[in-house]
Order: C-alpha cells, then structure tokens, then sequence
C-alpha cells in the first residue's frame, strides 16, 4: 500500500541519514558536525517522548524540559559528588523523572485543556526555581561537568562519534518503543481517550491510569534525553529546563507533524537548522523566529510528515 | 429483589429545578422496558444518572441488588452495564472494527499491553467483526467512523455497546435524528435483542416503543407516573392527560 | 525576626498580590469567556512597563507617562486582536499555545532591539517618593502604598463592571456558556475584542505601576505569566472573585514564604542548613499550595463552569 509506504519512507530515510552523519562529519569540522547532530537527536528523543503525550494522549504539556533537567541535574549531582558511572547516574535519572512525572501526574491529569496547560507549565518552573536555588550545585550559574560519564569505569563516552552513536541508538531504540506502543491494547486506550473521554469510560476504561503511565514514560524518555544532554553539552544548569525550552519542544513536535512520532525527529532538525541559519544572520535573530512560529500555526498544519505524507488517519 | 435494575426515590436537582423527583422503577431481568414522557421530562438524566455520568442527590440504584450509586462510570460498566448516547458517541478517527474492537477490548483481558500490535488480535477483531456483521457495517469495517452516515453511525454506536457484553443496556434516544428507513432498521435490531439482556430505553417515537417494550414507564417532571403493559398505557386516562392528550391536542 | 518586619513583609505581599491580580483578572476573563490560553499576556504587562518608562522619559512626567502608556496599551491589545488572536479562537489548545509563544519570543527580542538588554530605570514620582510612618514606628514607602490603593481601586471597580453593568453580565454569561451568549444574538466577536482590549490594557497598567520599583527588561513578563497562571488555576478559571484571593493569597505565601521558611526551619536545622533549605524551598512554596488546592479541587476555588 503507497500510503503505508510514504508513512515508513520518511522515518527510515530520517534514520538512515543520522546513522551516516559520523561518515560525513569526517569531511568537515568534525567535532562541530557531531555537536550538532548530537543536539538534535537528544532533542529529537525529548520532543519525540512529548509527541507520545501531545499526539496520541491529546496532553499538550508545557513542562516537559523539567524531565529533560532531572535527567541532566541527576548527571550533575552526582558527578559532582564524584560519581561518574553512567549506569548510576542514568538510573538516577530514571527514577528522579519516574517521580516526579508520578507527583505531578496525580495532579495535573485531574483537570483537562487549558488546566493542564497551566499546571504542567507551573510544575516546570517549580522545578527550575529549585534548580536555581540550589546554591550548592551553582544555582542561577548552573555546572561543568569534570568528565563525561563512565561506562563501567571505563571513559568511552569521550570520543564524540561514541556518544553520538549512544544518543542515536536511544532515540532508534525509543522510537521503535514508542512505534509499538502507540499501536499496542494500551496505545488504542490513549488515543481513544484523546478522542472522546466519555465514549472511553462509557465502555469501561478509566482514562485516568492510562494517561498516567503514559506521562511517566514520556517523562523517562525525556529523562534519558536529560542525561544525554548533560554530557553533550557538558554542562547542566537551570536553562536545561526554562519554560522556553518546554516550548521549543513543542514547536519541534508541531513542526514535524504531531501524532507521527518520527515527526518529531524532523521538527528538531528543521527547529536546529533554522536557529543556525538565522543566528547566523542576526544576533536578534529571535525577532523572526517568533513570526515563523505564528505563520507556521496559521497556515502549514501537518507539519513535516503532513507534508511528506503518510499522516496517521 | 430479584429486579434487574431497581431505582429507589432517585432525585436531582440543578438549582431550583428537580429534573428526577423521587423516581422508583423495577425493570426484571430480560424485561424490555421503555420509558417515555415529554421534553424536559428528565428521561436523559435518568440515563445518565444510573450510567454514572450525572450524579444523583438522593436515592439508590441498585443493579442486580447491588447499590451501584458511588460508582464511577467505567465501575458500572464492568459491571454489566452499556448505554447508548443521544448524541452519536464514536471515535471519530478510528475505523469502524476499532471503535468496536477497543470496546471488546475493555472487557477482555488487561488494557496495559505494551508491544502487541493490537489491530492484530484475533481476540478483539473477531468478536467485533462478528457484531459488526449483525449491524450490517461490515462492508464499513476500515472506513474512519466519521466517514459514516447518520444512521450508521447510530448503528455503530449500538454495536459498540453491545461490545462491551451488557447485562444491562441503556438506550437514550437511538431512534432521535433518523430517517424513516434507517429507524425501521435500528428498531429491527432491538427487536432481535429482546430477552436476551435486559433493555431500559428511552425514546420519543411512540411507534417504536410500543412496538418493542414489554412494559412502558411513563416520566413527567421527574416522577413515574404510570406504569405498564402498552396497552395499559394507552388506556390510561391519568396518561393520556399528562401526556398524550398534549400530543394529540 | 520581629514583629514589624513581618507586617512590612505582609504589606509587600498585598502590594504584590495586588499586582498579580491586575494580570490575572484580564488573563481569566480571556480563558473563561473565550477557552483562549493566551501566554502572551505577560508580554503585555512588559510592554506596559516599557512604554511607562518611554513616555516617562519623554514628558518627564511620571504621571503623564502613566497616562500615555494607558491608551497605548489598550492600543497594542487590540492591534494584536485583530492582527493574531482572532484568528487563533476556533483554533486547538496546542496552536494557541504555540502561536501566542511565539509572540512572545517576537516582542522580547523586538524590546532588546529597541531599548536594549540593560534594564531601564524610571524615576519615582517626586511627590509619592517619601515613605510614611505607619503604626508601630515603621515606615512604609509612599508609593508602594499608592500600587495597594490603586490595586483594590481597580479590583473594586472590576467588582462594579463586572456584578452590575450590562456588559459584565455577558461577560458572566459569556464566562459560564459561551454558545448561550452568541444564541441571544449578542456580537460576540465584539465581546471578545472588548474582553481581550480591557485585558491587556490592566496587564499594561500594572507593568507601568511596577516600573519605577522594578527593572524594567526583556522577559519582565515570562515569570508574572506562570504566576498569573498559579493564580488564575487556583481561583478558578473565569472567575474574578477567585482570581482576586487568589492574587492575595499567592502574594503573601510568596513573600511571607521567602521571608518566614528560613527562620522556621531553623527549629529543625542548625543555621546554615536552614538558610539554605529555606532558600530552595521558597520559592517552591506556591507550587505546592496549587498542587495542594488542586488536589482537593480541581477546578479551584470558585469554578465558574458548572
């Protein structure tokens, strides 16, 4: 069927492209390249991980770099304690983002629309007024890291292809999850949800523990992105988590196409690529960023994969 | 008590107005039960009432002898009970066989699934196929359920409950909005489903009810006024006062 | 800690409530009559603050400036009505967001063009510059005062338009059915526009009242919005009285909190701990009051719908 194909045409040559970026990379500034690409597949696993909330549980939350902090903070934390271990710390990060997606999730799902909206908003700036207040973990400066994580006491994330290539099989790995997920008994139960609430508990469901785990997973997967972020830019501090960044991640998933998963990884790609092009430019180059946002809600709906094609029905 | 549904002194209000007023009812297993009565009469309350999307201030409703009045809807429906909407109630942007399928699928086995491809599971797309034949949608099985006409998607909306293996079935209004030809198809269907399960329906066609029920309740301003047999109610002066007479006149 | 501090702290957190609900009361207005998220409003309350200390600059005059920045404000509102957000009503939540996030990304920078990123300074008022005894010995500055007195003179005159007016009973009307509204044959586009207008135009006033004790600077607003937002989810949403206790409530938790927290868990801590706990815990504190006032009722203190 060409519709099914289209549908699998862009993520696979999306996948295909990143996986021969560290190949290209040699051609140019090679370190410059890896940073780059590096960001967006971290940004693309975190905007990927709120397309789960936003296009299959109908949750449009504006807190989502909180996740991305708890994991980049569990990073800091520790490390500045002098725990190096990846395994330590990305199980830090897990469980701070299991938490804290538990707590507020109890909370913020209990209301729906614009209530959701502006508690999700709120719980992430708890969180970064937290992260500015904690002196101790260089408050409003936020940290360098000493090193990048250890795996097994051995410092193999130092080569930028490695961590490169550990951010892409994440985000691989995470997509083909999310793919199964969406498709899976409990996928049908969110998206139904996000459909018709009332329909759902007429037929017996309680949308409530649905999009509760749903929250908490997105909240891992960003979580994850967090400690990726972390030893990318080698540096955590309370900007990891401004609102700002909640809604860039927003923009990405809008911009590639919601409800598409892979979209997602095209809207970080295209949001990287138009902040390079246009910082380039100008300084202020935010002052046609915002327009671009506006226009783009006007008038390209779908986004990217909409574009493409082989938009989910 | 060995009625199906029983409601006992049920009573509503919003603000000054009481919408139910006291309502007792004792619907018997297998009955076929209507209640009519006229616009604002508090039939669609009702509905929502005993199916757990309104609450109720006072009474009880008990459903095989059990007080279901503190459950949650989706409680109640794990208990037995499906119900219909007066306005069509459908995922829009699934296919049909999903709308009918993610309602097998609520009462078969958990919902928290993870990595099984559930449009895959010959447990859930049997049975809906299955019902979807019985409600003539099978030819409609892959089309997005928005794509459906009026009276399919009433149809859909009958199967999809019927999905969800009711002892109790809460019907408001099926008839509300159809044609002539694609009423005389949704009363075919209920026609066939009579004693296998018990029916509460609410409906404004007098044809239709008096075809189908077994006994008729009749609502005015939130209370029962009259109930019995059809045509016990068509002879009721009290009724045909309240009621019908203000049809006729 | 004494006694007099705490009432100068408590006088801080009315003053600062009271402002709070100057920016909540429009933002509420807007989600209850039109289920419109509209995070650019906090860019409102910037431009007002800006153009307070543009025309205070150029006449001299504070007042004057007060004055011109009013209209303007209204001006701005309404000119980003018709240009934007009417366009942007029958939209989802999600475009909603995202194109009102953008403006805000729009006049944040458009400011640090114009006025740079250095905060503006703008002078208090001569006449309103001192401070006056209060009771007990202390002393409270004359214009802190003046942003009270001016705050409840606004919360009671919203009282009045809103309780006794024919336009503020569309507006309840409008706050609790929206489609009851337009079926009377009421132009509820121009409901909108006039909900919208009176909105941005007391988020502009309470920008240009802070001016002289605030600095003013790109992304003033981005932090009052998450406040205003706090404040609007536990009132209620669409409802004034609720957005009015509300203000109060999180203007004094905030700065009472700061303030008290610290010296409170010192019984717990040694010194140093203390300080430093109460300082991370401060600022959290009004997070968890909403979490908590949620929790019991999820649609706040005085829903309006239903």
């Amino acid at each position: 069927m060409s519709a099914r194909l289209r549908g699998t045409l862009l993520p696979v040559s999306l996948f295909l492209a990143l996986a021969l970026v560290p190949v290209f990379a040699k051609l140019g500034p090679e370190s410059f390249i890896l940073a780059i690409a590096t960001r967006l597949v971290i940004l693309a696993l975190a905007a990927m991980s709120l397309d789960l909330l936003i296009g299959y549980g109908g949750l449009v939350s504006f807190g989502h770099a909180a996740f991305l902090g708890i994991g980049a903070y569990a990073v800091g934390i520790l490390s500045s304690h002098g725990i190096d271990d990846a395994l330590l710390q990305l199980a830090a990060a897990l469980a701070g983002a299991a938490l804290f997606g538990l707590l507020t999730g109890l909370i913020a799902l209990r209301t729906e629309g614009v209530y959701f909206i502006m508690i999700t908003l709120a719980f992430g700036q708890m969180l970064f007024f937290l992260a500015t207040s904690l002196a101790a973990y260089g408050g409003d400066d936020g940290m360098t890291l000493s090193s990048r994580s250890q795996i097994l006491g051995h410092d193999l994330l130092r080569s930028d292809a490695a961590l490169y290539g550990l951010s892409l099989g994440a985000l691989l790995l995470c997509y083909l999850l999310c793919r199964r997920l969406t498709a899976s008994r409990f996928g049908r139960v969110l998206s139904g949800t996000r459909e018709n609430r009332t329909r759902m508990e007429a037929i017996g469901f309680q949308p409530f523990r649905f999009q509760l785990v749903a929250y908490v997973m997105a909240g891992l997967i960003a979580g994850l992105a967090g400690f990726l972020f972390a030893n990318q830019t080698g540096f955590v501090s309370p900007a990891t988590m401004s609102w700002q960044r909640s809604g860039d991640l927003i923009f990405m998933v809008v911009l590639g196409g919601v409800g598409t998963l892979h979209g997602a990884v095209a809207g970080a790609a295209a949001f990287l690529l138009l902040e390079e092009v246009l910082s380039h430019w100008t300084e202020h180059w935010r002052i046609l960023f915002g327009p671009l946002l506006v226009l783009a809600v006007l008038f390209a709906r779908g986004g990217i994969a909409g574009l493409v094609g082989g938009r989910r029905g | 008590m060995s009625a199906a549904l029983r409601l006992q002194g049920l009573c509503k209000s919003y603000g000054a107005l009481k919408v139910s007023d006291g309502v007792d009812l004792a619907i018997e297993p297998g009955e076929f039960r209507a209640v009519i009565g006229p616009n604002g009469a508090g039939k669609t309350t009702l509905v929502h009432q005993v199916s757990g999307l309104a609450r109720h201030d006072s009474g009880r409703i008990l459903l095989d002898g059990r007080d279901i009045g503190a459950l949650a809807m989706p409680d109640r429906v794990r208990l037995g009970l499906a119900r219909s909407f007066q306005v069509t109630s459908i995922l829009p942007g699934f296919t049909v066989r999903d709308n009918v399928a993610l309602a097998v699928q609520a009462r078969s086995g958990s919902s928290f699934r993870f990595w099984r491809d559930a449009a895959r599971e010959p447990e859930l797309n049997e049975p809906a196929a299955e019902l979807l034949a019985r409600f003539g949608l099978a030819h409609r099985a892959e089309l997005p359920a928005g794509l459906l006409s009026y009276g399919e998607k009433r149809q859909l909306e009958l199967a999809v409950a019927l999905a969800t293996r009711p002892r109790l079935l809460l019907l408001d209004e099926p008839l509300a909005g159809t044609s002539h030809a694609e009423s005389r198809e949704v009363v075919e269907r209920l026609q066939a489903l009579r004693g296998s399960l018990t029916i509460l329906l609410v409906e404004h066609d007098m044809e239709a009810v008096f075809a189908l029920a077994d006994r008729v309740s009749v609502l005015v301003y939130g209370r029962v006024i009259a109930t019995g047999t059809p045509d016990q109610i068509r002879a009721d002066p009290e009724v045909r006062a309240a009621y019908l007479g203000e049809e006729a006149a | 800690m004494s006694l007099t501090l705490l009432a100068l702290q408590a006088l801080n957190g009315l003053q600062f409530g009271l402002i709070l609900f100057l920016i909540a009361a429009g933002l509420t207005l807007i989600f209850g009559v039109m289920d419109f998220i509209n995070l650019a409003h906090g860019v409102q309350y910037m431009v007002g603050a800006y153009l307070a200390a543009w025309f205070t600059a150029a006449t001299g005059s504070f007042g004057l400036g007060l004055l011109l920045a009013m209209p303007t404000a209204l001006a701005f509102g309404l000119l980003l009505e018709v240009l934007i957000f009417r366009h942007l009503y029958e939209r989802s939540h999600l475009d909603q967001v995202l194109a009102t996030f953008g403006i805000i990304i729009f006049l944040n920078e458009g400011v640090r063009l114009l006025w740079g990123s250095a905060p503006l300074s703008v002078p208090l008022p001569e006449s309103l510059s001192g401070s006056i005894p209060l009771f007990g010995g202390i002393s409270y500055p004359v214009y802190r005062l003046a942003i009270i007195a001016a705050g409840l003179g606004v919360a009671a005159l919203l009282y009045g338009l809103v309780n006794h007016t024919r336009i503020g009973m569309l507006v309840r009307a409008g706050a609790s059915n929206a489609a009851m509204v337009s079926a009377l044959g009421i132009n509820i586009r121009l409901l909108f526009t006039v909900v919208f207008g009176f909105g941005a135009m007391l988020a502009g006033f309470a920008g240009a009242m802070v001016a002289p004790i605030l600095s003013v600077e790109p992304g003033m607003g981005d932090n009052v919005l998450i406040l205003a937002f706090v404040v609007i989810v536990i009132g209620g949403i669409g409802s004034i009285r609720g957005a009015f206790l509300a203000a109060l409530l999180v203007g004094l938790v905030d700065t009472l909190g700061r303030f008290i927290a610290p010296t409170l868990l010192r019984a717990l801590l040694d010194p140093a701990a203390a300080s430093q706990t109460g300082r991370a815990l401060a600022p959290m504190l009004i997070y968890i009051l909403m979490a908590a006032i949620l929790f019991a009722r999820p649609s706040g203190l005085f829903p309006v719908r239903r």
